[in-house]
């Protein structure tokens, strides 16, 4: 038999039987469409949670000092004063894989400007934090390497402050004033909105850590050191080699610092998405196992009809390969259409749920592709199969089958 | 005439149940061309059986078939598929229409499953002149659901035609149809018969019988009775009895 002739018997038997062949390729589009619509908005959902954490900056290591003890009282993370410029420079300097450090000071003032006073964090800072943060300036420039060694009185301002001082804007290259002490505004930081812990990143007053050290909190330590690191696979390499430093530099005293490692606030985030992304991937995978029972159903209940097709077109001179060649045919036709169209349909649903909640998309081809390779082989099986049974059958046999 | 069937004691056991069935017992039967023969016998008799070793549908245990001159005896199921194609032409009981599928297509069926390839429009063509042999070419788009038994009867002998096959087979093609419809295809056999081509034809009612040529027996598995038919009735003149008999009993306008 020429294959178009395969061809030809496959579309009219296609067409014959229409509404099993819809129903098939339902079942087929279903599957494969509520597949890929879950992973790909489980993806996208994960997406986000992995950006906004990233926001925090990436790679990031923190050492805050230990707890101070007075009198018997423990004051608590932080409350030591312990960390020094000198062992933030040193770390820099020593450790590899660092990208870059900052030292920080953290401090709450009262900032006034123009007649208007906020109280606001006043943070000093290198000129590297910026890009640790993953911060960009909107107007202006971040103070320079110069600003921090001579320890000038520059800063730059959030858009908070910028709205609580500046109401009528423009603040770059006006000052304003901490502690009695003017300080120019060199620049204007981008909008960075709340963090995951619902502050206000953008009420922020940046400035020289030195200036900070030696006008405002008037101390020789620091509040924390917070290191970026060059690849999330180093971190704990380096965590260790910070903690083993530090601890070297205290000649065996009780450790009064602690260095910790963001990766883990980013690993409980991902770990979160991780199970919503295998919920909604169960969920999919549900769709599927029914969407293949209704082809299955489908194809096992039109057995006795098409075994007396089969008896037929026996009896009348086909042979058994043209009779699985025509199932087969038939089979990945409706794989095919069906396929296709719960890809788009699939795709589409994703673009659009995506639309209305504002996430991002990320279709994912080994969804796709595992998705329709499932039905496809279903369909393909269990058209296939009882076929190849009847094509086996003597004609008179396969005729008189009920 | 040529020698179209030959068979040489042939024997046919089914050993599906508990007791193997002895269906054919020893048939011995030459048929040549141009015959036009009824076999009959009581159910259970072997008839049917034989008619599907006739037509290549089953294979027989033991004997020799020889169908026009070679021997099919030993051929594969392939061989089987490609002689049932294009020398013999298979009418059923059942008709055994595709659904669903129009009479023209159901015609073009074998041509489909042909050795050789040909073009949709000569196979188109083909089965419509063989839907008019049959008198159907006016029904060629309908749907075995939308025609009566007769003329899907009919249908199914335009299948079995397409082919041009040496011999046409029947497998009680009456048994589904009352008796006025019996005639209409006992009369389209005759027809055909009279062109030249082989008849074959299994049927437990003696009436129908009377339209062939020659008459077989059957009982228990052989061949009891050979006779050629002497009063043989046509198909024609039936049906003109019948019409006149139904408009004197004004069942028709």
């Amino acid at each position: 038999m020429r294959f178009i002739n395969v061809i030809k018997v496959a579309l009219r038997a296609l067409r014959r039987s229409a509404m099993r062949s819809i129903l098939t390729a339902l079942g087929i589009i279903i599957g494969v469409a509520a597949v890929i619509a879950m992973v790909s908005i489980g993806n996208g959902a994960k997406s986000q949670v992995e950006a906004s954490i990233a926001s925090l900056g990436q790679n990031i290591i923190s050492v805050y000092p230990g707890s101070a003890t007075t009198g018997g009282m423990h004051g608590g993370w932080g409350s030591a004063s312990s960390l020094t410029v000198d062992e933030a420079l040193t770390i820099r300097r020593e450790i590899s894989g660092i990208v870059a450090v900052s030292p920080e000071m953290r401090d709450r003032q009262q900032v006034l400007a123009n007649g208007l006073n906020w109280n606001s964090s006043v943070n000093g800072e290198d000129v590297t934090y910026l890009d640790i943060r993953l911060w960009t300036i909107a107007e202006g420039e971040m103070f320079t390497e110069g600003d921090v060694n001579s320890a000038a009185k520059v800063c730059v301002i959030g858009q908070t402050v910028v709205a609580k001082l500046f109401p009528d804007g423009d603040p770059v290259g006006r000052s304003l004033r901490i502690r009695n002490l003017p300080f120019k505004i060199v620049g204007v930081l981008k909008a960075k909105g709340f963090n995951y812990f619902g502050s206000d990143q953008d009420d922020v007053v940046i400035i020289p850590y030195t200036s900070h050290l030696k006008r405002i909190a008037r101390r020789p330590n620091l509040n924390s050191i917070i290191i970026q690191a060059e690849s999330p696979d180093q971190m704990t390499r380096i965590q260790q080699d910070v903690t083993d430093f530090l601890q070297q530099r205290r000649n065996g005293r009780d450790p009064d610092f602690t260095v910790r490692n963001q990766q883990e606030l980013a690993e409980a985030a991902t770990a979160t998405t991780k199970t919503m992304t295998v919920l909604l991937g169960a969920i999919a995978g549900v769709s599927l196992i029914v969407g293949g029972i209704g082809i299955m159903n489908i194809m096992l209940v039109s057995v006795t009809e098409r075994t007396r097709e089969i008896g037929i077109r026996l009896a009348v001179g086909a042979h058994g390969r043209d009779v699985l060649t025509q199932f087969l045919v038939e089979a990945i036709i409706l794989s095919v259409m069906g396929g296709t169209l719960g890809i788009l349909l699939g795709v589409g649903s994703s673009q659009l749920i995506s639309r209305l909640n504002g996430w991002p998309v990320l279709v994912s081809t080994s969804a796709i592709v595992g998705a329709v390779a499932f039905s496809a082989a279903i369909g393909v099986f269990f058209g296939f199969y009882p076929a190849r049974k009847a094509a086996q059958l003597d004609p008179i046999e396969a005729l008189r089958y009920e | 005439m040529s020698h179209v069937v030959q068979l040489e004691d042939i024997h046919k056991t089914y050993e599906s149940g508990e007791v193997p069935v002895l269906a054919v017992r020893g048939v011995t039967l030459t048929i040549t061309g141009g015959e036009f023969v009824a076999i009959m016998g009581a159910s259970g008799s072997g008839k049917s059986t034989l008619m599907n070793l006739l037509g290549c549908l089953d294979r027989p245990t033991r004997g020799r078939y020889l169908l026009g001159g070679t021997d099919v005896s030993n051929l594969d199921r392939n061989e089987l598929a490609d002689l049932r194609n294009q020398k013999l032409g298979f009418i059923f009981q059942g008709f055994n229409l595709l659904s669903r599928t129009t009479a023209l297509e159901n015609v073009e069926l074998p041509m489909l499953y042909g050795r050789r390839h040909f073009s949709t429009r000569e196979i188109r063509e083909r089965a419509r002149q063989s839907l008019d042999i049959v008198g159907l070419s006016n029904r060629a788009d309908h749907f075995p659901s939308q025609l009566s038994g007769g003329q899907q009867q009919r249908v199914a002998i335009a299948r079995a035609l397409i082919n041009e096959p040496q011999i046409l087979l029947a497998d009680e093609p009456t048994g589904n149809l009352d008796s006025k419809t019996s005639v209409e295809i006992m009369g389209v056999f005759q027809k055909l018969n009279a062109q030249g081509i082989t008849i074959v034809m299994v049927t437990h009612e003696l009436d129908i019988a009377h339209y062939c040529k020659r008459n077989l027996i059957m009982r228990d598995g052989r061949l009891v009775s050979d006779t050629p038919v002497v009063d043989r009735l046509v198909a024609t003149e039936q049906m003109q009895r019948i019409v006149t008999a139904e408009t004197d009993a004004k069942l028709i306008a």
